[in-house]
């Protein structure tokens, strides 16, 4: 019971300390609010503004409708250009796609002659590549097939297909970046404020005090845990509400209480991680280094820019350890698909074995840190 | 006295407010040239920002300021001065690179006052043998006594010949010996420079009387000025202690007769602190060697010694701070053990470093201590009202802790230590930079604790007045303690005077016995032929102007310093390889095994060779057939598969007979970018099928496919995205590690204070940006060569095109990042906050709006826009070109042009913000 109050009274003095740092809570405002808007909101469609340009040897009625078949927001207005520029514009990555139509290609096509069209892609943007070359060979298809069936009567074809995507009915490319840009930021933010909440208490010497009074190390770093957790929990929540549910207009499957409580439990895996890195940095330079080695694969090895099952088997047994792997397929199946507890209890108990494990580890390494500190 | 060409500075009516607090209020002082002039006073009363402003180091607020004949608040006068005057401010060796040997600080010094090799060679030589460092040139300054780190402050102070002579409390905190060999060394310095101006702060009242000329301050006004003599005519006293009180407004000054010490009555059982042989180690260097004494109860037992003779850390050892290397301590009986919670309650510690929340307001400071010890809240409000009035704090309570005075923290401190009314008291130097009134005070407290409330106080400090009213004291020297016992036992036994001639006494013969750090003040001053022909007159030289030899002097520096901190050098190579290899390894766009199942109500060989496509597709995975609708739902939900194809019943038959059957493909949309790539390869699949359905049926596959896409995936014909995620990444490491690494370079300086330097040398914004920059830019290109060896031999990825061009957009791109990186550290105050900003503000446009993953050219307006602000988009681009398409610096030019255009904005942007003056 005593720890408790004493864990309680020492997290309030926590509260003071961040409140009184103006820097850092205009740091956490831009984070929760312009940062995730933008990080959200920067992406239209999965293919969007790309850039193409059209060879078009022909001439033609038809080369003129593939070339209009492909508009905005998909694609820019496509340009035309010579053959002869083709490698250079390429090189100057001018354009991404550039579609070649060669010679009599409207007479071969009513000859049924079956003409070639080639699509130049530079490879290099690789998602926006493979999904725009799709996108690229299915409307100049359907663009010739229409032109056919107006000349030649044809039979329709003999089995359609039907897409639907669910929980995302359209598509919105802004639905799930919101979700991983307020992953990014929530785990950056947790890790810094612990982290640098220990450090800078050990530089001002305010926690050898701490340490000759009647407290042991697991308060101490229980308070910092809280404390600091209960301030991003609160940006996040607000987050939530108007910026990711208002503003950006993302609808939530699931339970928010249910979203909250994981968020919790992954919050205190997060600033176990920052007091687990703040123990092992002796000075703010090193933390500093430790940190963006930390913060640089949890966010991008979540799975929010590469999805898991895509990654090599060994890069997903290491990504197996970064708890922010399991909180954000929590959040995708809560937000996006509604899931309950019985779906996502194994992430649940996996970011709190984690954030244990972590917390653990700093508490044995705590008061070594603060001997070879002087 | 002397005429007005004679005053050396002239300062009128000047006012300094740090936001409410004033620390200057209306000042005019006129200082005398050619004398030896003392600020007195004791701390917090202006004297530090006076001098910070006679030096130029402060920015002035109002009033003007008058040194060597010029206005201080013109930066021309600021610039013309500067190498005339020399500023040496407060604290231990503030302004001295710890990580750099002795040599290697005052040559730095040297080389930004602009002398050369030689004439530096000649004036270490000189300086060092005069102050007795000369033995100890390759000792790094952060390894020296707190008396040498002083000598070694006034050497680099006096590497430039100064006409003005700024010393801001250079004694505080140095053991008596080494304060009288200070002395000694700036009065020879004075007699071979008469000319020489010195301006010294003390707060130490008894080395008043070796002024010529004495300024006393308090609260932000001058008392009064004269000679020793004056003073203490005019206050009718008889030392300058005494004259000082009674300049004092008559509120503040001490009304109460000298201090009563009731004797100890003695008091038998077990002793309340006791060491044997305690002893702790930090590397090779012992810090506390064999420590050993007994404290018996109720006992005020005092602790002298230098800073850093191991008084701090024999402290730390008892209270289960730091575990000892050898040796045990107990308290009350019982050993010391961090563990034990009990033993804890009954003692209190007031540690030397300010340990309050300077955050929390008195009230708040002491309920929170009051919580942590558990007193019920009856109890806590007794003991607040109880301690607020006794020790003076009443009309404080609601001021934050950072806002009180220094004396009045001090009390607070020791309010905070006594609330849970402990047995024992541990004060680790708790009247450093106290006032002598406030001291007073402070002490009738602990008098007061120990013979009423029978309180036993373990006490260090530097003070002999105070080591006198001590019951016993023992004295601390190099990490040994020399003697302990009663104060006037001590005098007897040394047959000496006072306690302090007692204690060079002591002292002299320890270091007799030891033959180090001995001053050698025979050594003559005087230049020698040979040296005045080494030593050129400094007036000759022009230090206006940018000077490359400054820049580069900083350059130095700073890389004899990282060299000196492994962990941050390896951690600046290692760190950004090893991220390459997980980032490149990790982030893949090939999306692969991706788990599908069917819901065939069909069940008919139509329907399975339609299903049959997908099963035989390396990206898909196949999963148990759904059994409902309801099941399909669930699946998806829990994500056990990402897409379900629906057959209708009937299918078969509806496609024999001609009819066009509508079969469903189920995507899990959450992951957006996923399923658009599902999509794409369920429609390509969908098309094979058709195209065989139709072959199959004996028509012409050429009716299905009228035309026929070519695709040609140009400069990554495997189409892997390690070709694209390979080239890039080196571009986000590049930005994030040399920005962080530079930006708490600069703050690292402007928190431990060795900016300072900045301020008060020659040294331009440009010098000094610059100069730090070019080192992490260093580290930065050999960063980028190890990241470019693991890209084409571990990745695999060929440099097609020229590494000459990338080099050289490498190290443009890195100028322009640390550049970043100074213009945070220019903003920020702390660390914390420069770490804090620098991760913040970069990781957002650097991971999304500079083309990894996604090209620029397809995110929305404004992302775009401040992707095209941004270096790393740049760079990005140029290595992908340079890797994959095979570009030159022809082709490459647009970036390389963009890339250097960052370099000037961002360091001339830091420059525009970075002060050449403190606030």
């Amino acid at each position: 019971m005593r720890t408790w109050i004493n864990i309680f009274w020492l997290g309030t003095k926590e509260f003071r300390s961040v409140f009184s740092d103006m820097i850092m809570l205009a740091l956490i405002i831009w984070s929760f609010t312009f940062a995730i808007y933008e990080h959200a909101s920067a992406i239209g469609e999965t293919v969007n503004n790309a850039s193409i340009a059209f060879v078009d040897e022909d001439r033609s009625n038809l080369s003129r409708q593939l070339r209009s078949a492909l508009y905005p927001p998909y694609f820019q207005t496509p340009q035309l250009i010579e053959a002869s520029s083709i490698d250079h514009v390429m090189d100057q990555d001018r354009f991404m796609f550039v579609v070649v139509i060669p010679p009599d290609f409207e007479a071969d096509i009513r000859k049924g002659r079956q003409p070639g069209i080639q699509v130049n892609i530079d490879a290099t943007a690789v998602e926006q590549a493979s999904l725009g070359a799709g996108y690229i060979q299915n409307i100049l298809l359907d663009e010739v097939n229409r032109f056919v069936a107006r000349s030649d009567e044809e039979a329709a074809l003999p089995v359609n297909l039907v897409i639907r995507r669910a929980f995302n009915p359209n598509g919105t490319q802004k639905w799930f970046q919101a979700i991983t840009a307020l992953l990014d930021q929530l785990s950056m933010l947790t890790i810094v404020l612990t982290g640098a909440a220990l450090i800078r208490e050990r530089e001002h010497g305010t926690i050898e005090h701490l340490l000759v009074m009647p407290l042991t190390a697991f308060q101490i770093v229980m308070a910092k845990v809280w404390a600091n957790g209960l301030v991003i929990l609160t940006a996040f929540t607000l987050s939530i509400y108007f910026v990711v549910e208002r503003s950006l207009d993302v609808p939530i499957a699931g339970s928010h209480a249910l979203l909250l409580f994981g968020t919790t439990v992954y919050l205190f895996a997060a600033a176990a991680i920052g007091i687990f890195l703040g123990t092992i940095a002796r000075t703010m330079a090193q933390f500093a280094l430790l940190m963006m080695m930390t913060i640089i694969p949890m966010n991008m090895l979540s799975g929010g820019m590469t999805p898991i099952e895509s990654q090599p088997e060994i890069v997903q047994y290491f990504t197996w350890f970064l708890p922010s792997r399991h909180y954000m397929s929590f959040a995708q199946a809560v937000v996006f698909r509604g899931a309950d507890l019985e779906i996502v209890w194994p992430q649940f108990l996996t970011v709190a074995a984690l954030g244990f494990t972590f917390f653990t580890a700093s508490l044995a390494l705590f008061r070594r840190s603060i001997t070879v500190s002087k | 006295m002397d005429s007005a060409a004679n005053l050396v500075a002239q300062v009128r009516n000047i006012t300094h407010a740090y936001k409410t607090v004033h620390a200057l209020d209306g000042v005019s002082l006129e200082i005398p040239g050619g004398r030896m002039v003392g600020l007195l006073g004791p701390d917090g009363v202006g004297k530090s920002t006076l001098l910070g402003l006679l030096a130029g180091a402060r920015k002035l607020q109002h009033g003007t300021v008058q040194v060597l004949g010029g206005d201080m608040a013109s930066s021309r006068h600021r610039r013309a001065v500067g190498p005339h005057i020399a500023y040496m401010p407060q604290g231990l060796g503030k302004n001295l690179y710890q990580e750099l040997s002795i040599r290697e600080n005052l040559d730095f010094f040297g080389k930004l006052f602009g002398q050369d090799a030689a004439e530096r060679k000649a004036r270490i030589d000189r300086l060092t043998t005069a102050t007795g460092l000369h033995p100890f040139l390759d000792r790094p300054a952060g390894k020296l006594s707190g008396g040498m780190k002083q000598k070694l402050g006034l050497c680099c102070a006096l590497i430039h010949d100064p006409d003005f002579l700024i010393l801001d409390e250079p004694t505080t905190g140095v053991d008596p010996l080494s304060r009288r060999q200070f002395w000694e060394l700036i009065d020879a310095i004075r007699t071979e420079r008469p000319a020489m101006a010195v301006l010294v702060s003390t707060a130490y009242m008894d080395e008043a009387e070796r002024f010529d000329w004495l300024v006393a301050m308090d609260a932000g006004k001058i008392l009064s000025t004269g000679t020793p003599s004056e003073l203490k005519e005019q206050t009718g006293t008889d030392n300058i202690e005494a004259a000082f009180i009674q300049l004092l407004p008559e509120n503040e000054r001490d009304s109460r007769d000298e201090l009563k010490i009731p004797p100890l009555e003695k008091q038998d059982g077990t002793p309340a602190i006791v060491a044997k042989g305690l002893t702790r180690r930090f590397g090779d260097f012992t810090a506390v060697d064999q420590v050993s004494f007994e404290i018996q109860r109720g006992e005020i037992f005092g602790f002298l010694g230098s800073n850093g003779c191991g008084k701090t850390t024999t402290m730390k050892m008892l209270t289960g701070l730091l575990p000892a290397s050898e040796g045990e301590a107990f308290l009350f009986g019982n050993p010391v053990d961090a563990k034990d919670l009990e033993t804890r309650k009954r003692v209190g510690f007031m540690s030397q470093s300010f340990s309050l929340y300077g955050e929390l307001t008195v009230v708040q400071n002491l309920k929170l201590h009051a919580r942590l010890f558990h007193l019920t809240p009856e109890r806590t409000d007794e003991r607040i009202s109880e301690l607020t009035t006794r020790f003076g704090l009443r009309h404080h309570m609601y001021q934050l802790a950072s806002a009180l005075p220094l004396g009045m923290r001090q009390r607070l401190s020791l309010a905070v230590a006594i609330i849970h009314e402990p047995e024992m008291l541990i004060l680790d130097e708790p009247t450093s930079g106290v006032d002598p009134v406030a001291r007073d005070e402070f002490w009738e407290l602990l008098i007061d604790l120990s013979r009423q409330d029978r309180v036993t106080i373990f006490i260090s400090t530097h003070f002999m007045n105070e080591a006198l009213r001590c019951d016993r004291i023992s004295l601390m020297h190099d990490g040994q303690v020399l003697v302990y016992d009663e104060p006037e036992h001590l005098v007897e036994a040394k047959g000496a005077a006072t306690l302090e001639e007692a204690f060079i006494g002591y002292i002299e013969a320890a270091i007799g016995e030891k033959t180090e750090d001995q001053g050698n003040m025979a050594a003559p001053l005087t230049k020698t032929p040979a040296q005045v022909n080494a030593i050129p007159d400094r007036t000759t030289r022009p230090l206006h102007g940018f000077s490359s030899t400054r820049l580069l002097a900083y350059s130095y520096r700073e890389i004899k310093e990282v060299i000196r901190d492994p962990v941050r050098l390896a951690f600046a190579f290692l760190g950004s390889a090893i991220l390459l290899i997980v980032i490149a390894y990790g982030i893949s766009t090939d999306v692969e095994d991706l788990t599908y199942a069917a819901f065939d109500l069909d069940k008919t060989p139509q329907s399975r060779a339609y299903l049959s496509n997908l099963s035989g597709s390396r990206y898909f995975l196949e999963r148990p057939d759904l059994t409902s609708k309801d099941d399909l739902e669930r699946q998806l939900k829990a994500n056990k598969i990402t897409l379900a194809i629906e057959i209708p019943p009937g299918f078969g038959r509806a496609l024999k007979k001609g009819g066009t059957p509508t079969i469903s493909a189920w995507i899990d949309g959450a992951n957006t970018v996923r399923a658009g790539t599902i999509e794409a390869y369920v429609s390509g699949g969908h098309n094979v099928y058709l195209t065989e359905l139709i072959r199959e049926a004996g028509g012409d596959a050429a009716k299905a496919q009228r035309a026929a896409i070519e695709p040609r995936y140009r400069y990554n014909p495997s189409f892997e995205s390690i070709y694209a995620i390979g080239p890039s990444s080196p571009a986000l490491l590049l930005l994030l590690f040399p920005a962080v690494l530079m930006a708490v370079s600069v703050a690292r300086e402007k928190e431990i204070g060795t900016i300072t330097n900045f301020y008060v040398t020659p040294t331009n914004r440009l010098e000094f940006l610059v100069g730090k920059q070019l080192p992490y830019i260093l580290i930065g290109v050999g960063n980028f060569i190890i990241l470019t060896l693991l890209v084409v031999l571990v990745l695999q990825v060929p440099l097609k095109g020229s590494f000459l061009a990338l080099l050289a957009g490498a190290t443009l791109y890195i100028a322009a990042t640390t550049g970043w990186g100074l213009l945070i550290s220019a903003l920020t105050r702390s660390q914390v906050a420069a770490v804090f900003a620098t991760a913040i503000l970069s990781m957002l446009p650097t991971m999304q709006f500079s083309g990894f993953i996604r090209p620029v050219s397809s995110l929305e307006p404004t992302s775009q826009f401040i992707g095209s602000l941004w270096p790393t988009t740049y760079y990005m681009h140029l290595s992908v070109g340079a890797y994959t398409k095979g570009l030159g610096f022809a082709d490459l030019a647009s970036d390389l042009f963009a890339l250097a255009a960052f370099i000037p904005v961002f360091i001339f942007l830091a420059a525009l913000v970075l002060k050449k003056q403190e606030a």
